[in-house]
Order: structure tokens, then sequence, then C-alpha cells
């Protein structure tokens, strides 16, 4: 699925680029409650692990290419913030060293391949854990399901941005129905070993799954033969991420959509009026009768007259991007201070 | 870190591409591939004149053709599709040699084929002239978080770990008579992924708890300091800014 | 000797893994600068759980840790951290520069030296153990011995008040083994090696622990320890075949 170099349009890549950068900057904020000094090395090995199942590509029809995601164990085993930044940090790797995934269509390949496996996943995840009785073979179970889904999810996406900024106007429903079976099928194959690989730490580990992190038991210590309470390990604060990982995902994910719908509710994506976009390119002196508004024109790239105005409304959306980044980063920084400030908020999530 | 010093994408050498700090040559990477996807499709020569000057970057690196072809095998599959997309796009279609093929589509084609090659062949490059450490040093130094510097390195290092233990397992599998062998198989190896992980893990932590031990709380110490200066600098970018040039020239003519 | 005083003291430790193990259950000692000190135990005993509560890489149980009187805790990991050198019982682990001279200016370069000074630092520790000639070799390419002795020099870099070894003879030869005896001996700090080579720590501890089942079961002279045959065989140590601690001039008593 790895998107590369002049696949979507560059106004689409500018506006993902905003979108992932601004995901990046709060999931590092997320990332500093997730991770302490003994899990920041799983944080790798989640990493290192997902570039290793990501070569393995299948060639897809109507798509780049299939692999394995790695979303769902990421956000699984280290947490969804951290879930993100390990799966950003994977593809801008391999775009730096294996020229996997283009170096401009970063913000499209983190925004399918890191925000909505690992938000997604880790969503059914979690509401699968409250749901089912609390035990490791739900845990196993959960992640079995939500690798299951978050593939195809991630598939949707990518065609949403190839619907909105793709260079070619293959219809909508191939690319649809191709990246969507190929990748239900990819996503048993991850399914599989991300309920076989959690189940494993689990096992082995509990410490070191993250979201399985309220499911523990408090220790009791044997200290010179009496028995002594463990100290508290410090999980409040952890647990109480999870509600802000969906709350933030969510957000994020309307963001995308709204930024998308409001920018090409004028430019009329449809197969047809792109197609009438390139026989302009042969018609090269004749003005295109949407040029006077420049949000139309917006939609249809690689025309005369829309360089002009396509550029500006591409600067105007990522301007429009930042600030309302900006905006949701502010909110959720608010919102923390004054939960921080109310114990109560603090408790919800936290088990003994 | 760990064995990663030799990557196997690298090679080395003593141009002076491989002499340029890593963060200049990160940065005149990523604005030429700015460029060259900014540059509109129908202008072919532009995208002619964009393979000489990695050429030229390839002849100053002293790295022979034939490596940096096999390189771009990476890009197979989307060359694939590439080829898939003037029989699967619509619109107005052309007849070559018989067969009728969407116009938008060849468009298509032609587009993500010569910008995703140039970008690929870029990135080749780079990968081949810097090595791996100079590679996060130079992230770092052009300020991306320290957080995902620091799960690169990580990342790095485990994947030697991984390639370690997965060799190890697979002795030890086949000193007790177990060889893979087709999908009837798959089932031990996908049961081996869980224990590679936690092997995996298990052995990068006691490194790790080496590192925090001598006082490792995040980022990479700055043991020699790596600048650039503005010669350095002008150098990397001769890259981009001529090919900003060739792109303008490509939106006027 | 008092928690002020001492360079290292442990009272009622304990602590349980998160899967449920418990590896300590209350352990108390005090170490007084200068000394070393040998920490004797079977294997699963608990020891290298111990001497990662000396640097706070564990935390969570119960009981606490003191170095040179500051306790261990989240305010003060940073100065406890380069108090408190650890050399690992697998050089491999603790070694992950590509060179020697990285190696050894990590720990430094991260306490924030550079320069002239950082440099002076890694010569320093590198004379110390004797491969000052091995600066810009990889430590992959070094032999077993040198890596070992590599190790030793990247925590001697930050200058320790105590020097924590996990099992520092092990997979030596003998010659390696001998070389890194002598340079043990002729350093000037706190040296708490966590062994089972008994005749190693015969050779160089004065003073012995024996930690057993997660609780520290005897303290006192090493010969002494060593010559009681019913301690050792209650706590699964044994001597090599034929070695005999009374035949052998011990170390003396004190620093």
């Amino acid at each position: 699925m790895h998107v590369p170099d002049g696949f979507i349009d560059a106004p689409t890549s500018a506006v993902t680029g905003a979108v992932a950068a601004a995901a990046v900057a709060v999931s590092l904020r997320g990332a500093r409650r997730e991770l302490d000094e003994r899990t920041a090395p799983l944080a790798g090995l989640v990493a290192a692990f997902i570039f290793a199942v990501q070569m393995l590509n299948f060639p897809v029809a109507a798509g780049t290419s299939g692999h394995l995601l790695g979303g769902a164990l990421a956000a699984i085993l280290v947490g969804p913030c951290t879930g993100v930044l390990c799966v950003s940090v994977v593809l801008l790797m391999q775009g730096i060293l294996f020229a996997d995934g283009g170096l401009t269509a970063l913000g499209v390949n983190i925004t399918d391949m890191a925000i909505v496996t690992t938000v997604v996943a880790y969503g059914v995840f979690r509401a699968l854990v409250k749901l089912l009785p609390r035990t490791r073979r739900t845990v196993t179970a959960a992640s079995f399901v939500a690798a299951l889904v978050s593939v195809p999810a991630s598939a949707l996406a990518f065609t949403l941005l190839y619907w909105i900024g793709g260079t070619t106007d293959v219809s909508i429903g191939k690319v649809a129905t191709a990246m969507v079976g190929v990748h239900i099928l990819i996503g048993i194959g991850e399914a599989a070993i991300t309920a076989l690989t959690v189940g494993a730490v689990i096992a082995v580990r509990p410490d070191l799954v993250y979201g399985a992190r309220d499911l523990r038991q408090r220790l009791k210590l044997r200290v010179n033969g009496e028995l002594v309470d463990a100290p508290a390990p410090e999980v409040a604060v952890a647990a109480r991420t999870s509600h802000r990982k969906v709350w933030i995902g969510g957000l994020v994910t309307s963001l995308v959509l709204a930024g998308f719908v409001s920018f090409y509710a004028s430019a009329d994506p449809d197969g047809l009026e792109k197609v009438a976009a390139d026989k302009g390119i042969d018609q090269k002196t004749e003005e295109h009768a949407a040029a006077d508004s420049p949000l139309a024109d917006y939609g249809i790239e690689n025309i005369d007259n829309a360089r002009l105005s396509g550029g500006l409304a591409g600067v105007i959306g990522v301007g429009v991007t930042v600030v309302a980044g900006t905006g949701v980063f502010w909110a959720v920084r608010r919102r923390r201070t004054s939960d921080a400030a109310s114990p109560v908020s603090t408790s919800v999530g936290t088990s003994v | 870190m760990g064995a990663g010093h030799a990557h196997r994408l690298y090679r080395h050498g003593h141009s002076p591409v491989h002499a340029l700090p890593p963060h200049t040559k990160l940065a005149a990477v990523f604005a030429f591939v700015v460029v060259v996807v900014s540059t509109p499709r129908e202008a072919m020569w532009a995208f002619g004149l964009y393979a000489v000057l990695l050429a030229t970057v390839a002849y100053i690196a002293r790295v022979p053709a034939g490596f940096l072809l096999k390189r771009l095998l990476i890009e197979v599959p989307f060359v694939a599709f590439a080829v898939l997309l003037p029989f699967v796009a619509e619109g107005e279609r052309v007849e070559v040699l018989g067969l009728s093929l969407s116009v938008s589509g060849l468009w298509g084609a032609w587009n993500v084929l010569a910008k995703g090659t140039l970008g690929v062949a870029a990135s080749v490059l780079l990968a081949s002239t810097t090595e791996l450490r100079e590679l996060l040093l130079g992230l770092q130094r052009l300020k991306l978080p320290p957080l995902l510097v620091q799960i690169a390195s990580f990342m790095i290092r485990y994947g030697d770990v991984i390639a370690d233990e997965m060799r190890r397992m697979r002795i030890a599998r086949e000193s007790r008579g177990f060889e893979a062998r087709g999908v009837r198989h798959w089932g031990v190896l996908a049961k081996s992924a869980g224990a590679l992980f936690i092997r995996s893990y298990e052995r990068g932590e006691r490194v790790h708890l080496a590192m925090v031990s001598r006082g490792y709380a995040g980022s990479m110490p700055v043991i020699d300091e790596v600048t650039a200066d503005r010669t350095q600098w002008s150098y990397a970018l001769a890259l981009p800014l001529t090919a900003l040039v060739v792109c303008l020239l490509g939106w006027t003519l | 000797m008092d928690a002020v005083t001492a360079s290292l003291d442990v009272s009622g430790l304990a602590f349980a893994y998160p899967d449920g193990h418990q590896a300590l259950f209350g352990v108390d000692f005090s170490i007084a600068r200068g000394e070393r000190v040998a920490l004797l135990g079977p294997n699963g005993a608990g020891k290298t759980t111990l001497v990662l509560h000396l640097n706070g890489i564990l935390t969570g149980g119960t009981g606490s840790v003191h170095v040179a009187g500051l306790p261990v805790g989240k305010q003060h990991m940073a100065e406890i951290r380069r108090r408190v050198g650890i050399v690992f019982q697998d050089p491999d682990d603790q070694l992950f520069m590509p060179t020697v001279r990285e190696d050894v200016a990590f720990g430094p370069a991260a306490a924030g030296l550079k320069g002239a000074e950082l440099e002076a630092r890694v010569d320093h520790a590198l004379e110390l153990v004797g491969m000052a000639e091995f600066r810009e070799r990889p430590p992959h390419h070094l032999s077993f011995g040198q890596r070992r002795r590599v190790a030793v020099a990247t925590v001697l870099a930050m200058e320790p008040e105590i020097l924590v070894l996990d099992e520092p003879s092990s997979n030596l030869d003998p010659a390696s083994r001998r070389e890194l005896a002598d340079i043990l001996r002729s350093l000037d700090v706190t040296v708490l090696m966590v062994t089972h080579d008994l005749p190693y720590a015969l050779e160089l501890c004065p003073r012995s622990l024996i930690l057993s089942e997660g609780v520290i079961a005897a303290d006192g002279r090493t010969g002494e320890l060593l010559a009681d045959e019913e301690l050792m065989r209650a706590h699964r140590l044994e001597l090599p075949f034929g070695f005999d601690p009374r035949s052998v001039a011990t170390a003396p008593v004190g620093p």
C-alpha cells in the first residue's frame, strides 16, 4: 500500500502531510505517558517487527501493493500513541533507506497505514476487552478481531485518499473493490500473526502488553515471612489515556474528513469530470469552464490554467489544516490540564 | 548501533558525496523529491534532466550504475501497477498496436513511473552514500523529535537482533529435523513469531539496560559534533536548486 | 557502617516480577567505601535481580537502596546511575557503539562531558584496563577477554562510586581471567562482584555475601565461608574439584 511519489496529487499530499504531522505531534505527547524506561526498547522492537512484515509485498491489481501492516500489533503492545509513532518511523525509514513509499507521499502513507490502523485497531480492541470477560484469552481474541478490522479500514482510507487526490482516474469502484477485497485476505494473515504474537507475549511477559495493563493483578510480596502489598504500579495515568486516544483519534479522523469534504465539495471528483480535465491537456489553449472557482480547479490537477490557483488552494489548504491542527492540539492540552485537576476522571478505567 | 554501522544498502567510499554531513544530504534529497513531484507531467524533458542530475550525483559519489539499477528493483510492484493503468483507467482511448488504451491512464502511468523512479533513485543514492548511524544523527540534527529518533535507532538495532535470533531458531528447528516446506508448515513458522518476539525483546532489553545504566536518557549523546559549513550546504543544495530551475522552466515553457 | 558513610546500603529489599514470580524476599546488607565484596549464590538465587535494583532499573518492590547516602529513586536517577557502574555479564550487551572509543565515551558524554575533557576521560579509562591501543577498533573484532576489559572501561569512564560486576570471570580463559583480576585489584573503587566462581571470589574479595532463595544467607570473610562445607552445600555452592580454600593465601581483610 506504500504510495510512491507522484501517485497522489500535490495538494492532497500536502494536506495529509499536515494531518500526519499533527497526529504525530499529538502522539508524541501521548507517548510520554505510555512509554517508560523499560518499554522504550519495546517500541523499537515493534517498529523493527513491522518493518520486517511490511517487506513482504504482494502486488495488488488496482492498488500499489499489499502487505501486512502491523498497526494493530503496535497499538496493542505499546499503546495507540506509541503505535502511531512506531509505524510512522517505519514508513519514514522505509522511504529514506529502501525508497519504499515516496518521501512526498509520506503524509498519505502515515495517514492510512499508521493513523487509521492503530486508531481503528485500538478502538476495536478496547471495546472488546471491556465487553468480554477479563481473561488473557480475551486479549488474544480481541487482538485477532482488531487486526482483522484494521487492515480493510486502512484500505478504505487509502481508497478515499485516492478518490480525492489520485493522479489517474481509475474508477473508484474498481479501486475500492480490489483494495478492500485483497486487504480482507491480508487482514486474516495479519490477525493470525498479531494474535499469536500478543498471545505469546502475554503468556510470558504480561507487563509488556499495554492493552492489557488493567488486567494486571496487584502483587503480594513475601518479606521475611510476612505478606505485604507491593506498591501500586503506576497504571492510573496510562489507563486514563485509553479514552483520550479514542477521542483524539475520532477528532483527527473527523478533521481529515471535514478538511477533505469541504475542500472538494465544489470540485466534482467524479471520473467524468476528470476525463474532461485530462482532455484539456491536449487543448492547452482552452480555458476550463470551472476556472472561476479556484477550489474547483484544485480538484482537477495538471491543467494550464489551474496551475496558479491550484497551488494557491494547496497553500490555503495546508494553512487551514495547520491552524485546525494547532487548535486540536491546544484543546487537548487544555482538557488534559483540567482533567489532571479532577481526581474523578483520573480513576476512570483504572482497575485493581 | 549494534552491528548496524555497515548496512547492506551502504556502499563504502570516500567520495565528496559520502563526506557531506548527513543532514545536508537528507534535506537535499527531500527538497529534490518535492521539486520533482511538483513538476507538470507533460514536461517530459524535465524528467530527463532530473535523471541526468541524479546520474551526475551518482558519478560524483562513484556509485556504479549496475548497483543503482539493481536497487531500483524495489519499484517493481509500482511498475506492475503503472502498466495496468492504461487498461483500467477510463476516458478517451487510443489504439496502440491493436490495444485500446486510456489516454488518461497513459498519462497516469507515465506520471507514477517518472516521479516514482526519480524518488526511488534519489533515496537509493542517499542510502548508499550515508551510514545508518549518520542518517539517524542527521535526522536528529534536522530536529526530528528525539522520541522518533530513539524508536528508529532501536528499530535498526533490533533488526540485527531479530535476524540473529531467527537464524538461531532456524538452526534449532532444523537440527531437530524440521524444515519448512510449503503451506503445511506455516503454522509452525507463525508460532515461532511469538517466541521470536520475546527472545528478541529480552536480548535487546539487556542492551538497553546497559545503555540506561550508563546514563542514557532517550537521546544518543553527541560524541563527535557533526556540523555543516556554508560550503557543504551549498554543495548539497546544488541538486535541489538545479532541479528547481528545471521545474520552473517546466511550468513556464 | 551507617547509611551515610557506606558506599552501598540495602535494606528490606523485596521484589516480584510482573508475572508473579518473586525473586527477592527481604535483602539487607551494607558495603563500606573501598571494600571489595563478593556476592555468591547459585543460579536463580536472585543475584541479577538484586544488581538491577542497585541503579534503579528495577523498582516497585518494597525496601530501600542507598548509594553513598543517596536513596535510589526517580528524583536522583541520573546521579545514581553515574555513581553505580554495572558491568553486565555479556560484554556484547554492553558494547553497542561502532568503536571502542565511542563506546567508552558514551557514558561521560551522556553526563554532559565534551571535547578535550571527554577524550582525557576516555584515554584514562582505557589505560586503566590496558586497552589504550585499541581505541579505534570496533568492539566486536576484539577477543572476549578484551571485550570484557573494554566493558569495564566503559563503566570506569563514569568514575563510579561503586563498581558492580556481574559474573566477571565467565567465559574467560585463564590468562584473561588473571589479567582482569590484576586490573580489578589495581582499581581504587568499591567493588561488588556477583559470581559463582568461588576461587575468583576468594582471590579478590576479603568479604563475601551468600544470596540464596532471595535472602542474604551468610555474610563473612570469604575464606571462612568457603571452608564451611555445610553452609556451602545448603546453598548449592560447590568448589571446583580438588580446590581447598584453606590452602590458599586469602586477600587481606579491609580496604
